[in-house]
């Protein structure tokens, strides 16, 4: 400011010089220099203050730039970086011939991104109802989703399994629909249908339940989980390791660039032991009625066939079927949904008796000599309650072989009387009896292997004599499942071998103890079971081969007790649902077994009429191709 | 600035321009495009674009520093009624997108309000030129009036970024004429006590403006979106910048309006806060030339212009720096001199002029 005062001069004349002069003209000049020291006085204030608010700026970026820069930072990867899961392929599933019998295929579905619609969900919907078909139980199951919690710009499936006019239909109107996308995706699917149903079981959509049994975080990008059957049990082997994307993506979501990939690891293969070809001759010698058939290699425990009957289409439940044709499965008469061979319960009638007479030659109250009278009626001592045999007036003397032959009653009245319960029941509780086989499904049932604690337990009576008499012949509480029997059966044809049953061909199984019985134990029992196919009285006679030889046992369970004065009742005339269950066990050939069969039908009556047959049509088949 | 290239010292000398003035404004235009370019999506258009904007602005500039301040004097009544009465034009027969800002004069099209920023400068100047200084209080309520006149015309539109910095300009000038501090205490509390009544008159929009400056985080997918997205980006920069083209904020759609509004979050979040100190420093250069030329001055009138000019362009960088890093609410002013943009721009060309002018014409040549 040293030179003010020659400035001040210099302005003073100019003052003078130059004419026509604002200041000159008004007349009201004041003090030139203090003029101009009072406005630069205000313009330096006035710089002072500006740098000082710029430097208040430049700490605010300094704040946000350098102490704050880790949290922003980190917004702003979370703002671009995206982790996306990459669902695993589920392993296929392989009958023991190496046919698929659960496939993936390739399918698209339709997803909305409700974020980037150009008008509102509803009229979009309206919209592509034209083009597509939007069932009730799909909108349904669209508006479940979409309620659930999801990140914005999250596509959300509208429809799966868009037919090829759907995709082309959405295709050509693509450019008008923004928001509304067609993605390829693999789905599974059961080329056997209801053949195999209960053993493959299917996969549905994943629900929260599913999710809490499972790591979530494996399960983030998958859509459908296993429910039941092979599906369910092997669902960690089937389902595999998701993957992810590490993508970078812009403000609308869409993808820029991939930074990482680890790519997914596909779900294991499973190869069943169950044969296909097997299988659907047990279905077809099973026919319409309600019934089951199981087929087992005795010596490795490997099932060769499963049919539960009536079965229902896998197919329909992967993508969800409404809630009405749910119902309607489920309350059907005959229980689609229920695989008979592991959660039947069935009282097993005669078919227990092979199993009796072991457990009875092994007590010594019975021996291959041993000769017994059959009058047709027994009677125990002081009482006058007649227990029966199936034929009019009795078979005569007859011996321990000849009663299985001949499936004489009155025999195992007196072996099981001889034994108690407690000894039948210890006997046929080694034979698996009461307990689940460990067969690998979920749901299996254990049957009932009654017993003195079983009774006071469930009736709080005690056990009495009469009971045991009917145990011998396999009624009364006695209930089994086809699998059970087919177990114990393969220990019998295996002369007490380990036998597991499962239908994975790599399960790892856990042996269960041998059975040891004297040789010539077992060789009397398969004789006479032997006999009942090939002798001369056998029951089963009508199903014998020339090929082969075959041992088996049929059997008759009552589903109604007969009461007294009811002998003449027809068992043919009666209505349906109260007809006997027949049964069939049997195993082939008999020196070198390689197949155990058992076979039940539901109200088909006697076991020699109707479900010895099908199990000779499914031995036949397997043999044959042998 | 005999170390100029030949050229430019020929020239600057034969124009009697400020060379370092004109090298600030030219390093600022040269920051614009290389900026503009990472943010418009690497787009050659926009550069192209901006840069014949640059040059029409410097042709301009140098037309309007050789005309003497004495003119523009003479001049002024009349640009300011002019002023007005396009505002008025504009306020029955404007467009624009949602406001009405522009009129349509056939063969161009501006906004009116831009010429108050200059128009309001020069009439509160003209009218304090060669009057006894500080104001008188009849005085003062004219200067007040001829500024809220305008300001209001503007507010109407509604355009409230130009509205204050229009206002802004005239509060300078009134303010270097040597305003009396108490008068100033009083005037700022009686705005802060008028906040109210302003709510009130506000639009529904700037409200929520102002309700997201208080609490971004309170609607982050809407009003709160722009701070957040802008903030983000200006933190993600961190000290030394993601580089060059590499911010992912703008090249990734997540900052609006990234040429324009916010290209300082653009410019913080590639360069980092070295970026921001050098370019802050550039500026504050500008604004403290800007000052001397002023402080050197021949005459009030020019002496005032000048401050309420450089002082109007360090609002500009004061408000859109601030709403950039979240410190005000987001209102519709540009970065000085780089936000891609003619209007602004070329306004601002003009006031660099006007002092390239007042400094060419500080003494008698």
């Amino acid at each position: 400011m040293g030179h003010r005062g020659k400035k001040n001069l210099m302005t003073v004349n100019l003052a003078g010089l130059v004419p026509g002069r604002q200041a000159d003209d008004r007349g009201v000049l004041s003090n030139q220099s203090e003029l101009r020291a009072l406005v630069n006085g205000r313009l330096f204030t006035a710089g002072v203050i500006a740098i000082f608010l710029l430097l208040c700026v430049l700490g605010r970026y300094w704040y946000l730039q350098v102490p704050k820069h880790d949290d922003f930072a980190a917004r702003s990867d979370n703002n671009r970086i995206r982790l996306r899961a990459l669902p695993p392929t589920r392993g296929l599933i392989f009958d023991r011939n190496g046919i698929v019998v659960a496939d993936n295929r390739p399918a698209y579905r339709l997803e909305i991104v409700r974020e980037r619609l150009d008008t509102s969900l509803d009229s979009m919907l309206e919209k592509l109802a034209d083009k597509i078909e939007l069932s009730d139980s799909v909108m349904e199951s669209f508006n479940r989703r979409l309620n659930n919690e999801h990140r914005a710009f999250a596509p959300i499936v509208l429809r799966y399994n868009l037919t090829e006019q759907e995709v082309a239909r959405i295709a050509v109107d693509r450019h008008v629909l923004p928001g509304v996308e067609v993605q390829p995706y693999l789905t599974r699917y059961y080329p056997f249908t209801s053949l195999l149903a209960h053993v493959v079981g299917y996969v549905g959509r994943i629900d929260d339940d599913d999710l809490l049994q499972f790591q979530a975080e494996n399960y983030r990008a998958t859509t459908h989980i296993g429910k039941s059957g092979l599906e369910q049990y092997y669902e960690s082997q089937l389902h595999g390791t998701s993957g992810y994307e590490k993508v970078e993506t812009n403000v609308v979501g869409r993808l820029v660039d991939v930074l990482e990939r680890k790519p997914p690891v596909a779900g294991e293969n499973l190869d069943l032991t169950i044969d296909v070809q097997l299988q659907r001759h047990a279905s077809l010698a099973l026919g319409q009625a309600p019934g089951a058939v199981v087929a087992l290699v005795p010596k490795t425990g490997e099932v060769l066939a499963m049919v539960s009957n009536p079965s229902f289409d896998p197919n329909a439940f992967i993508n969800g079927i409404s809630q009405r044709e749910y119902n309607l499965l489920l309350n059907s008469a005959n229980a689609p949904f229920v695989n008979r061979v592991l959660r039947g319960e069935y009282v097993p009638g005669s078919t227990l008796k092979p199993f009796i007479a072991l457990v009875g030659l092994d007590a010594n109250v019975v021996d291959a000599e041993k000769q017994f009278f059959s009058s047709g009626e027994f009677f125990l001592e002081g009482s006058t309650r007649a227990y029966r045999d199936w034929r009019k007036g009795g078979h005569g003397w007859v011996n321990l072989r000849e009663g299985l032959e001949q499936s004489v009653n009155t025999v195992f009245y007196q072996v099981a009387l001889e034994l108690g319960i407690d000894r039948i029941h210890g006997g046929l509780k080694a034979f698996g009896f009461g307990q689940a086989t460990g067969i690998d499904l979920t749901g299996e049932r254990t049957g009932i292997l009654p017993s003195r604690a079983w009774k006071q337990a469930r009736f709080g009576e005690p056990w009495y004599p009469g009971e045991t008499v009917i145990a011998g012949i396999g009624q009364g509480a006695n209930v089994i499942t086809p699998l059970q029997l087919a177990v114990a059966t393969a220990r019998l044809a295996t002369r007490g071998q380990s036998v597991v049953p499962h239908l994975w061909r790599a399960a790892e199984v856990q042996p269960v103890p041998d059975l040891v019985f004297p040789e010539q134990y077992w060789e009397l029992v398969i004789q006479g079971m032997q006999d009942v196919i090939h002798g001369a009285r056998g029951t089963a006679t009508a199903i014998a081969s020339d090929a082969y030889q075959m041992a088996g046992k049929t059997g008759t369970a009552q589903v109604f007790s007969r009461k007294e004065g009811e002998d003449d009742i027809n068992p043919l005339e009666l209505a349906t649902e109260l007809k006997n269950h027949a049964l069939f066990i049997a195993f082939a050939p008999v020196e070198a077994p390689e197949i155990v069969v058992v076979s039940v039908v539901e109200h088909g009556g006697s076991g020699s009429r109707f479900a010895a047959p099908i199990a000779a049509a499914v031995i036949d088949d397997w043999l044959q191709r042998q | 600035m005999s170390n100029w290239p030949i050229g430019m010292g020929v020239l600057t000398r034969q124009l009697r321009l400020d060379g370092w003035l004109m090298l600030g404004v030219l390093l600022l235009m040269a920051i614009g495009l290389v900026t503009i370019y990472s943010a418009g999506e690497l787009s050659n258009e926009l550069v192209y674009r901006q840069g014949i904007r640059y040059g029409l602005s410097v042709l301009l500039m140098l037309v309007i520093s050789q005309l003497p301040p004495s003119l523009y004097r003479l001049w002024t009544p009349w640009i300011y009624l002019g002023g007005i009465m396009l505002l008025l034009l504009v306020l029955l027969m404007g467009e624009g997108r949602g406001a009405n800002r522009w009129l349509d004069l056939g063969l161009i099209r501006f906004q009116p309000s831009e010429v108050m920023k200059l128009a309001i400068p020069m009439m509160l100047a003209w009218s304090l030129h060669g009057r006894k200084l500080p104001l008188e209080p009849g005085m003062l309520l004219l200067l007040v009036t001829l500024t809220l006149v305008p300001v209001v015309l503007i507010t109407l539109q509604p355009d409230l970024g130009t509205a204050l910095l229009v206002l802004a300009s005239g509060i300078f000038v009134i303010f270097l004429s040597g305003l009396s501090w108490r008068v100033i205490v009083f005037a700022v509390i009686s705005a802060a006590a008028s906040v109210p009544l302003v709510w009130y008159l506000l639009h529904e929009y700037q409200r929520n403006r102002i309700r997201t400056f208080l609490d971004p985080e309170s609607d982050p997918l809407g009003n709160g979106w722009n701070v957040i997205q802008s903030m983000t980006a200006v933190g993600s920069g961190g000290f030394a910048g993601k580089g060059w083209l590499q911010g992912t904020q703008s090249h990734l759609e997540f900052l609006p309006e990234p040429h324009t509004d916010f290209v300082l979050a653009v410019f913080a979040e590639e360069f980092g806060w070295v970026g921001i100190s050098i370019l802050f420093t550039l500026y504050a250069a500008i604004i403290l030339r800007g000052l001397y030329i002023a402080s050197q001055a021949r005459d009030t009138y020019a002496r005032l212009l000048a401050g309420s000019l450089i002082l109007t362009f360090f609002v500009y960088l004061m408000v859109n720096s601030s709403m950039v890093s979240g410190l005000l609410p987001v209102v519709g002013v540009p970065l000085p001199m780089i936000s891609y943009g003619g209007t602004s721009a070329v306004t601002l060309a003009a006031g660099f002029g006007i002092l390239l002018s007042i400094h060419g014409h500080r003494k008698v040549w």
